[in-house]
């Protein structure tokens, strides 16, 4: 029986031959990533393991991104607290506030993953680095822990759903279309426990912009992870961002998959997700007046320079409706300059929008942007539960940076082709 | 802990970590402080009324979202003895278990029993009783592998073991 890509990754980090579906594996670790929410209870957890240190100083990410600049005492004190460990332990890859970016946005752009690599984070959308080939999953903060002391974990192999994604995606469909469509169509525990496989000839449209957004969200159907094939976009962005030797793995033909999915991307419309489950899906057309106090644009679903772009792009010459607050929030420092040279946040500040400094910040109801009893958001973030941006009965509709520019200049949920 | 009995306290589907701990509450990670706002925004009186060694009953996906490990260290914390759902969501799982607290899935028993009912849980055998009811299911037992990390006591345990 053959292997599927996911398969593939964890036998050759656990040292196997082969492993099928159900083994559980104890496998090496490439990377272990933390945030300041996570990291303060994983260094607590180390500090009852016996093992001195770290396993490799290179080879842990602690980004401080949630929180941050600080929102207020307590958050201060963790951000400190993971930098002095930080230091302590000569962690090479910490990201304080002026080099930091969304932790999923910024650490494919400093090359910190690139395809073949094993990698798990203290945060569930750590499975967005599977849009370069890699097996990446979340954990909690004591696998965290024991990934930084011992740089290994325990897996249990996952069983595998194939997505095939065929033909050239409609105008207007982006990965955010796609992944909500199929969350829709599987529902928030779809790929419950398991990997999620995307192939198909409509691949090679999505830009890795576009592949990240698929596989941040896998983890919204239930996934472990969600993986896409290596191919010359790949290839190319890891060359641009990254030195680290990559390894190319590939399903074997007669994998096993415990179903398959065919999704035509050229058949798709805008897609968005109603309060309060990702998987409440309606399309553009389906979703009837909808009048938003809030728009947020950013995360580590949709902050990258090309949902800046899209978003500038519908802005430029408008203005957003008057009552409504926009919020954008480039991903990382490299997005927000780029942003600032191709003049999108000039797009945005001249629209009537607010562009804030990188940082999750709304998108877990942190700070930045929190909603009010009843008030009603359009976000391209990736989760809308009960609570998540701020009041219990305020209400989150998830949605791609197109259709929450459009939606922006309208004040109700918008078609973008219409603008 | 051989085994657990309290009062049920039933919930849905789908009860995300962003319902057990809102992230409002992350800027602490002192589980006596996090247990104070457990299962807050889905049930306000939640706090005030469990009584150490309850055991809360959902139905499919529990603890899905996040992979903040704060969601099951609040509901340890808050006194809760094991958690029942037909599903749990894989991160929650994978914390619960090496946090040590016991989860047990189990479809019937996630469907059949009430709010307030009071329960048995033994943890060696997977068996539930529902003594209000009189009824008994089997719950799913861990596999060995997994057995062995809540033997020593959750992953630390288990490290320290090994190295
Ligand atoms: S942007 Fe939102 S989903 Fe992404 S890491 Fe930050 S809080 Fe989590």
């Amino acid at each position: 029986m053959g292997m599927t890509m996911s398969e593939k990754i964890l036998a050759k980090h656990a040292g196997l031959e082969t492993v099928k579906a159900g083994d559980l594996i104890e496998a090496n670790l490439d990377m272990v990533l933390g945030n300041d929410i996570t990291t303060p209870v994983a260094i607590d957890v180390t500090k009852n393991m016996k093992k001195d240190g770290v396993f490799d100083k290179d080879k842990i990410a602690l980004v401080m991104d949630h929180f941050v600049p600080n929102k207020d005492i307590k958050s201060a004190e963790h951000c400190k607290y993971v930098r002095e460990y930080a230091k302590e332990n000569n962690i090479t890859n910490f990201f304080d506030v002026g080099e930091m970016g969304i932790e999923h946005a910024l650490l494919p752009e400093k090359g910190l993953v690139v395809a073949g690599n094993l990698v798990i984070g203290a945060d569930s959308h750590t499975c967005t680095y599977g849009a370069l080939g890699a097996f990446s999953t979340g954990v909690g903060s004591t696998d965290m822990a024991a990934g930084m002391k011992t740089g290994k974990a325990w897996f249990k192999v996952p069983s595998a759903i194939k997505f095939v994604l065929k033909g050239k995606p409609a105008p207007f469909i982006s990965g955010k279309d796609i992944i909500l469509h199929i969350i829709g169509e599987i529902g928030v525990d779809g790929a419950l426990y398991q990997s999620m496989e995307f192939t198909g000839d409509g691949i090679a449209y999505l830009s890795m912009d576009d592949r990240f957004t698929i596989s941040n969200m896998a983890i919204e159907a239930g996934g472990k992870n969600g993986i896409f094939p290596v191919d010359e976009k790949t290839i190319e962005y890891m060359k641009e961002h990254s030195t680290k030797e990559y390894e190319v793995f590939e399903a074997d033909p007669d994998a096993e998959y415990t179903r398959t999915i065919e999704i035509d991307l050229s058949t798709l419309r805008p897609t968005v997700s109603f309060p309060h489950l990702p998987s409440n899906t309606k399309t553009v057309d389906e979703a009837g007046d909808v009048e938003i106090d809030q728009v947020v644009i950013g995360s580590c679903t949709n902050g990258r320079i090309s949902d800046m772009k899209i978003a500038a792009d519908i802005l430029k010459g408008h203005k957003v409706k008057k009552g409504l607050r926009v919020i954008v929030i480039p991903a990382t420092q490299a997005v927000y300059l780029e942003a600032m040279e191709k003049g999108y946040l000039k797009t945005f500040i001249e629209a009537g929008a607010v562009v804030s400094t990188p940082t999750c910040g709304p998108c877990l109801g942190g700070y930045m942007g929190i909603l009010a009893s009843k008030e009603r958001c359009v976000s391209t973030t990736n989760r809308n539960f009960v609570g998540r941006m701020g009041a219990t009965d305020s209400e989150i509709y998830l949605a791609s940076p197109a259709v929450a520019a459009a939606s922006a200049i309208t004040g109700k949920i918008t078609d973008p082709a219409t603008i | 802990m051989e085994s657990a009995k309290g009062k049920v306290y039933k919930y849905g589907d789908n009860v995300d970590t962003d319902v057990i701990i809102p992230a409002r509450y992350l800027n602490s990670s002192d589980p006596a402080e996090l247990a104070t706002h457990c299962m807050e925004d889905i049930d306000k009186d939640f706090v005030k009324k469990v009584q150490k060694g309850d055991i809360i009953v959902a139905r499919k996906n529990f603890g899905c979202g996040s992979s903040r490990e704060h969601a099951p260290i609040a509901i340890k914390a808050s006194g809760v003895s094991c958690v029942i759902a037909e599903t749990f969501a894989r991160i929650f799982y994978r914390n619960s278990i090496n946090i040590g607290l016991p989860i047990i899935e189990c479809k019937e028993a996630s469907e059949e029993i009430a709010d307030g009912d009071e329960v048995e849980v033994d943890f060696e055998s997977g068996l539930i009783e529902d003594l209000t009811t009189g009824k008994s299911y089997e719950g799913q037992s861990f596999p060995p592998f997994m057995q062995k990390l809540i033997d020593a006591g959750g992953l630390v345990n288990y490290i320290n073991e090994e190295h």
